[in-house]
């Protein structure tokens, strides 16, 4: 079993007790059966994208909505809770800029989103792992640190209701604060939040947090998601956004179309960056970019292979980035520099948005530090090449050679799509031996 | 995003008025009889109006776009996007629009009659000589022939591959700085591929095409358009004593805000003001439209004041002490104050005042956030007011902090 010691990111106000019991009104106001009754938040239902999609050709007559409508929602229910104390630290007194060179890296100095934690155990060697309830979860945050519910509506309006029931029957997704923000308006969308899903890709979750970003329509929030062993930290369903007005180097990075699918989504992979990672865009709806990628992380998780998700301009392009930093890590295989200045290169870091936690490494930074770290966590060509073979089958792509380099090599592999690792083990793959077996999912 | 939200609405009569004085405040009265003697087409807009507008379309714009000149003033350029058009030129302009530097890229558009057709888009900013401040963009639009074109090449059953990369200097390893900065000179590939179809499935076949790459004449044709328009507009400055040119020629001065904070500003369409707590009494440096509509002052008259000529005789002191002592605090409040109008008419203004930091973490502004009392009262499915409120000082602070992150 593959482990190592990192500083868990709080994210929530109640996650320092773990053990605290949860008798009848638990006195916390959380989301267990012993508080949700009377629980009400705004909801926001948002257009069904599919069919407000054929109005895209040239209609006029539309104003363009003053600061569009979720936006207002989630700044002005973020900054009420900046307003009344619930964050850790006021992330706009964290200095930050942009990195001199031509990649356009964002470095932050935080040094307090790490203060009074200790480091903890985490198992990277399993990207799937089953729900743990006695661990932390996000049904036990504080009601008032929850924003909204958010739900893919079936109306072709977007329907807003201030005060709503939370309803447990129906589980609702729910956007809460990240009490340890990176930037601003740091949030987290957990789907169906009372289901206690694990942290694991499933085509309806990804869906509604490409719903989210479309409606945000705001080319600069972007949603997140970090697999487990690619620096996720608690193993209940959620993806993270946040508001950064500025390009992150990965989504400026150039790319080369490797396929397109039979639905119209063109994937490409990323040139001159330094973390392998895979573009999707376009398709016929949104419904067929959210599948595919579900499908090729599904694939992932299936194969045991950590990966980090970036949601990108309102929705219409996907990154994703297999990775193997906390492989090596725990492997001893990472260079000493790098492990020491503590960053984990989870999915803001991947993007090329640095938090540093030192104040030398904030003043140092520089385009070649930046670069070296996120190499670390990529995977070699050859896995990725090998990977990518994986998730092209997964996506029934497989038999088509496309690539007129003729750079991506296709294995057929007989047993279903797990490549056989006997041999030399290459970073990014399944990590131990036979064990892939048990993190295939049967859905 | 759908064209219909995309679209800013067409100018009502204010705001006609106020983008013709801009545009006619630089520069001499017969500026927009030059630029139509230009056979070229282009667009110039204003970054300073709200939803940064096209201020003037020429001719040839027109022409090639099917639109009225009445349908094109007052729309932002994007106006023009549809499904097909690719999303990293987009982002390219957008970044070159952020920076306050020019960029050159291949840009698929539709016209009026829904048709869409390839471009090469050459925009660039225009400074005023003595601040150094944006003062207008301007954008040459040349028409792509068609040579050139990469042409999706069918291979077995419904998938397709490209024969072409996506962008075309990537054929020499590494041409970043091409893509990101200054230069904007895109190379021509190594290895051309041209594949002619039938000539008249050339128009219908278009918005296939992923990339289109103009050719070497092409580009020099839009940057000599370029070069014309900005030598007729610092002509027509000259006349007028308010020097523009092409080129930055000396650093923006503290007390202006740069035109890309300015254009995220105007996105925000409630009434607030952002104060400058640096300089001697707090002047306000930006005031929204809706703000101007709400105390029925011009632009120009709050401009450099202090915002106490809100307040009269009925203003409580009591709340303007309270007020100062917050803002000496560096702290947030929210009051309930009575202002005037410049008519002298009064308001009940539910008023919310933050300091708004800095990338570097420094209060650099305070902003002020007017909520008129007698409009607190919300169908029940809207935002709380006081939601809508505090997401203006939300989207102040996120704009702010990330446009300070470049140090340039
Ligand atoms: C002077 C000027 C002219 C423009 N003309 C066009 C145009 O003709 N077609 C177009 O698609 N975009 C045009 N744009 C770009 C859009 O206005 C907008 O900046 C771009 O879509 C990126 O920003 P966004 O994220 O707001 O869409 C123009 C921009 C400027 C400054
Ligand atoms: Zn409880």
């Amino acid at each position: 079993m593959l482990k190592i010691k990192r500083v868990p990111t709080v994210v929530s106000n109640y996650q320092k007790d773990e053990a605290a019991d949860e008798s009848v009104g638990c006195g916390r106001n959380c989301l267990g059966a012993c508080c949700i009754n009377g629980a009400r938040l705004p909801l926001y239902a948002c257009k069904n994208l599919e069919k407000s999609r054929e109005k895209l050709v040239i209609s006029h007559e539309a104003k363009e909505p003053p600061v569009a409508f979720l936006e207002s929602l989630v700044l002005g229910e973020w900054e009420d809770r900046f307003q009344r104390g619930l964050f850790r630290y006021d992330v706009t007194a964290c200095e930050t800029k942009v990195i001199p060179g031509k990649y356009g890296f964002v470095a932050q100095l935080n040094e307090g989103r790490h203060l009074k934690k200790r480091p903890t155990e985490f198992r990277v060697d399993k990207v799937l792992q089953s729900f743990d309830g006695s661990k932390f979860n996000f049904t036990k945050v504080g009601q008032e640190e929850l924003l909204f519910q958010f739900e893919a509506g079936e109306d072709d309006q977007v329907q807003f209701f201030p005060c709503m029931p939370l309803d447990p029957e129906n589980s609702p997704s729910v956007v809460a604060i990240n009490v340890s923000p990176i930037e601003y308006g740091h949030v987290l969308l957990i789907p169906r939040v009372l289901d206690c899903l694990p942290q694991k890709i499933d085509h309806k979750s990804l869906l509604l947090a490409v719903h989210m970003a479309a409606e945000a329509a705001n080319p600069y929030f972007r949603l997140g998601y970090n697999s487990l062993g690619a620096f996720a930290t608690i193993n209940h369903l959620h993806f993270q956004a946040y508001y950064l007005a500025m390009p992150f180097p990965l989504e400026r990075a150039p790319s080369k179309k490797m396929i397109t699918t039979a639905s119209g989504v063109k994937i490409s992979e990323l040139l001159n960056y330094p973390v392998r990672s895979l573009l999707f865009e376009g398709g016929s709806s949104m419904q067929d970019l959210s599948d595919t990628v579900s499908d090729a992380c599904v694939c992932l998780q299936n194969n045991n292979i950590p990966f980090n998700i970036l949601i990108a301009d309102c929705g219409r392009q996907i990154f994703v980035m297999p990775q193997c930093y906390a492989e090596k890590q725990a492997l001893g295989e990472v260079s000493p520099e790098v492990l020491e200045t503590q960053v984990n290169p989870a999915v803001w870091e991947i993007s090329g948005h640095m938090v540093l936690k030192r104040k030398e490494d904030y003043e140092g930074a520089s385009e070649e530090n930046a670069w070296r770290l996120l190499e670390e966590a990529s995977l070699s060509e050859e896995r990725f090449k090998e990977v990518n073979a994986l998730i092209f089958e997964a996506i029934g792509c497989s038999d088509q050679e496309e690539d007129h380099e003729g750079t991506v090599v296709h294995q057929q592999s007989p047993n279903g799509g797990v490549v056989n690792q006997n041999s030399n083990r290459i970073h990014g793959g399944v990590i131990t031996n036979g064990t892939a077996a048990e993190c295939i999912v049967l859905q | 995003m759908s064209l219909a939200e995309s679209s800013v609405s067409v100018f009502t009569d204010e705001e006609e008025e106020e983008s013709s004085s801009s545009f006619h405040g630089r520069y001499t009265l017969w500026i927009k009889e030059a630029l139509d003697e230009l056979p070229h087409n282009f667009t110039i807009t204003d970054p300073f109006l709200s939803g940064h507008p096209i201020v003037f379309a020429s001719l040839g714009f027109l022409q090639m776009t099917g639109y009225s000149r009445e349908e094109v003033i007052g729309r932002n350029g994007k106006f023009f996007q549809g499904p097909k058009t690719n999303r990293r030129s987009i982002m390219e302009i957008r970044e070159a629009i952020r920076e306050e530097r020019s960029v050159q890229v291949s840009l698929l558009n539709y016209r009026k009659s829904g048709s869409p057709f390839w471009m090469l888009f050459h925009m660039t900013p225009v400074f005023g000589r003595d601040d150094g401040k944006v003062i207008n963009f301007v954008a040459v639009q040349v028409p792509i022939s068609g040579r050139g074109h990469h042409r999706k090449v069918r291979i077995g059953s419904g998938f397709s591959g490209d024969v072409s990369l996506d962008h075309s200097e990537l054929v020499f390893g590494s041409c970043r700085r091409e893509v990101c900065f200054g230069s904007f000179v895109h190379q021509d590939p190594a290895l051309p591929v041209e594949c002619d179809g039938d000539d008249d499935d050339d128009e219908q076949g278009l918005e296939d095409w992923e990339h289109c790459e103009a050719s070497e004449s092409e580009k020099l044709k839009a940057a000599e358009a370029i070069n014309t328009v900005l030598s007729t507009l610092t002509r027509y400055s000259e006349l007028n004593g308010a020097l523009v040119c092409g080129k930055r020629c000396c650093f923006r001065g503290a007390d202006c805000l740069s035109s890309s904070l300015v254009i995220s500003l105007g996105r925000i369409k409630q009434s607030f003001v952002l104060t400058n707590p640096c300089l001697p009494d707090m002047p306000i440096i930006y005031a929204s439209d809706a703000f101007l509509t709400l105390t029925g002052y011009k632009r120009q008259e709050v401009l450099g004041q202090n915002c106490r000529f809100l307040s009269g005789v009925d203003t409580d002191s009591s709340v303007l002490y309270e007020m100062k002592e917050c803002i000496l605090k560096g702290q947030s409040c929210t009051v309930q104050i009575l202002n005037y109008r410049k008519d002298k008419s009064t308001f009940w203004n539910l008023l919310h005042i933050s300091p708004v930091r800095n990338a570097s973490g420094k209060t650099a502004y305070f902003v002020g956030v007017q909520v008129e009392e007698s409009c607190r009262n919300t169908e029940n499915n809207e935002l709380r007011p006081e939601t809508r409120q505090l997401s203006v000082v939300g989207a102040v602070r996120v704009a702010v902090r990330s446009l300070s992150m470049v140090t340039c």
